[in-house]
């Protein structure tokens, strides 16, 4: 298991530094000069100097890097240059809106997807399945931004259940700041519930056939104990990798949703610094939610190989 | 399978020609298009601004005027060739890609091809694009190359799974006795047999492309005006979807449709490709 571990982090560390060479560069190609290409044509060249040795323009494409990878693990991200505050700062508070958002759009999904998945696979065949597999077919096919329109059109503007968009604060208390996650958190939930629904079901009818559940019926379980008792735990496995992808594009469909309803999170901070041209932002941001892609996949996989061995050996 | 046999099962599968019938509507809406659309949108008519559907204009029209029909059957040119060309560049790299890697299994070239694939999964496919926006600009074409860059660790993933099987087979390995060289191999005798799994998984991330350049668009990423889109279509009626909500319903039904459509085709293609697969659904 350590092995696996340790093989596993070298993998991870291995991502980490090519991710953030690949970004690295890709704002080093910026065509001409960042600083003016930051500051737009009527910058002076004093300022224009002082942007270079603040973004760290000076000194070579290698020394520039470390010392944009040196400051990130020291926790210092760069100064925005629009905002003129650290970014590690903006990111700090920006944090506390998409984090809780994530992972409140994976609550909801989780709690949809399971059921649904269970019941249709418990009724393969039946209304209920094909209900359920045709409500999926719509929930992956349907836009996330488009439906939290609808939602906005429906539950605030016609019967005024819910803000239309910004939100609440976490000082105005935990259910306002709650409520006004609510409607971006269904919006960004209900493709990723269809998937994982799918998911469950298939894993779960994979599951169901296997000789052990055969196993299970003949020394007399019902079918619901020999799903509930067994299939269950053994579906999991493909269901938990899917829900760690799902985090990424949790993460980046953030970035969406937070325009629809103005959410001031991470993802309207780097809608604003593209617009003002705020490549540290941009460069600092980009490379936070990588790692965190990352990271949170490589902790899925340490999960799974603590609860099925056999999976230490795939590596 | 006889060519009847097969283009009967076709007709059998309802998720198949409901899903054809679909994505032929909206491809036959953007070829006509070009041709003729109900009513001009490249000039603005304010009297006639956010009428509602109905009338002369079937599903109404926009703040400027402008007829929805028509926007929604010259945006989905757009929709449509963004997802063509990202899909294009997805098979275009990421077969070769895949062929390489299988035909040299374990090599180096396979290693540095796989742990490239894991590193473009690593990104959203939405945070390469915004950072390719940020520092290109915003324009379709760049929508087009951050779709496409993403599709290809997909193919190459795809393509490299069937190869390595096939290697295995016995009429590959005849081949290889026959003399022939790896490339002649992979395209002689590997491509043709994962072309039906290619088709699949194309009609699929065509329909990613779809979502992709519709959200791009939508936060201004992605077409810019002139350019009729329907991701800007939903931006535009945003500010009004109190008064006009009839312009934003239209563009999304019109993505939603489409995506469906293309869904269902790829799951009904697939299953009458492998009928051996049983249905159980993604």
């Amino acid at each position: 298991m350590l092995r696996f571990a340790f093989k596993r982090l070298v993998s991870l560390s291995l991502s980490l530094v090519v991710a953030s060479v690949v970004i690295f560069l890709f704002v080093e190609v910026v065509p001409g000069d960042p600083a003016a290409y930051m500051l737009g044509m009527n910058a002076t060249e004093e300022t224009l100097a002082a942007l270079r040795d603040q973004l760290g323009l000076s000194g070579t494409l290698v020394e520039r890097y470390l010392s944009w990878v040196g400051g990130m693990l020291r926790g210092d991200f760069g100064t925005s240059y629009t905002y003129r505050t650290p970014v590690s700062e903006m990111i700090g508070e920006r944090l506390w809106i998409s984090l809780p958002l994530a992972l409140y759009a994976l609550t909801l999904s989780t709690l949809i997807a399971f059921p649904a998945g269970i019941w249709a696979a418990s009724k393969r065949g039946s209304v209920a399945d094909v209900s359920v597999m045709g409500l999926t077919q719509l929930g992956v096919a349907i836009p996330n931004f488009w439906f939290a329109m609808l939602m906005v059109l429906v539950f605030s503007i016609n019967l005024r259940w819910f803000s239309a968009g910004g939100f609440a604060g976490w000082e105005s208390g935990f259910l306002p700041a709650m409520k006004s996650l609510t409607l971006p958190a269904i919006a960004l939930a209900l493709p990723q519930a269809s998937i994982l629904a799918r998911v469950m079901r298939s894993s779960l009818l994979d599951t169901l056939s296997e000789d052990f559940i055969r196993t299970a019926r003949a020394k007399g379980l019902t079918k619901r104990q020999a799903l509930w008792r067994h299939a269950l735990r053994n579906a999991l496995i493909p269901v938990l990798t899917i829900i760690g992808l799902q985090f990424s594009f949790l993460m980046a469909g953030a970035i969406i949703i937070e325009n629809v309803f103005s959410l001031p999170g991470l993802g309207r901070m780097v809608f604003q610094a593209i617009s003002a041209r705020d490549l540290i932002v941009v460069e600092s941001v980009v490379m936070l939610l990588v790692f965190a892609v990352i990271v949170v996949n490589f902790a899925v996989d340490i999960a799974y190989a603590a609860v099925d061995p056999r999976l230490r050996v795939r590596g | 399978m006889t060519e009847t046999g097969f283009l009967g099962a076709a007709l059998r599968s309802r998720s198949l020609v409901l899903g054809a019938v679909l994505t032929a509507v909206f491809v036959l809406a953007a070829v006509v298009s070009f041709a003729w659309v109900p009513h001009d949108i490249t000039s603005m008519n304010v009297p006639d601004r956010m009428k509602g559907p109905g009338g002369a204009h079937l599903l109404g029209t926009d703040h400027f005027g402008r007829d929805i029909l028509s926007m929604i059957m010259v945006g989905a040119r757009t929709s449509i060739a963004v997802a063509v060309v990202a899909v294009g560049i997805g098979m275009g790299f990421g077969v070769p890609l895949g062929l390489a890697a299988a035909a040299r299994k374990g090599s180096l070239l396979d290693e540095v091809i796989m742990r490239g694939n894991d590193l473009v999964f690593a990104f959203p496919s939405l945070l390469i694009a915004i950072m390719i926006t940020a520092v290109f600009g915003a324009s379709a074409l760049n929508a087009i190359i951050a779709i496409g860059i993403f599709n290809i660790p997909v193919f190459a993933r795809l393509t490299r799974g069937a190869a390595l099987s096939l290697w295995t087979r016995d009429y590959v390995m005849a081949a290889r006795v026959a003399g022939k060289g790896a490339t002649r191999i992979s395209f002689e005798h590997i491509l043709p047999n994962v072309t039906n799994l290619l088709i699949v998984q194309g009609t699929i991330q065509f329909s990613l492309g779809i979502l992709a350049e519709a959200a791009l668009s939508y936060v201004g990423l992605g077409a810019q005006p002139p350019l009729p889109s329907w991701g800007r279509m939903l931006a535009d009626s945003q500010t009004m979807i109190s008064i006009a909500p009839h312009m934003a319903i239209f563009p999304g039904l019109a993505i939603l449709l489409t995506v469906l459509g293309l869904n269902l085709m790829g799951d009904g293609l697939r299953d009458l490709f492998d009928p051996k697969i049983r249905r159980v659904g993604r």
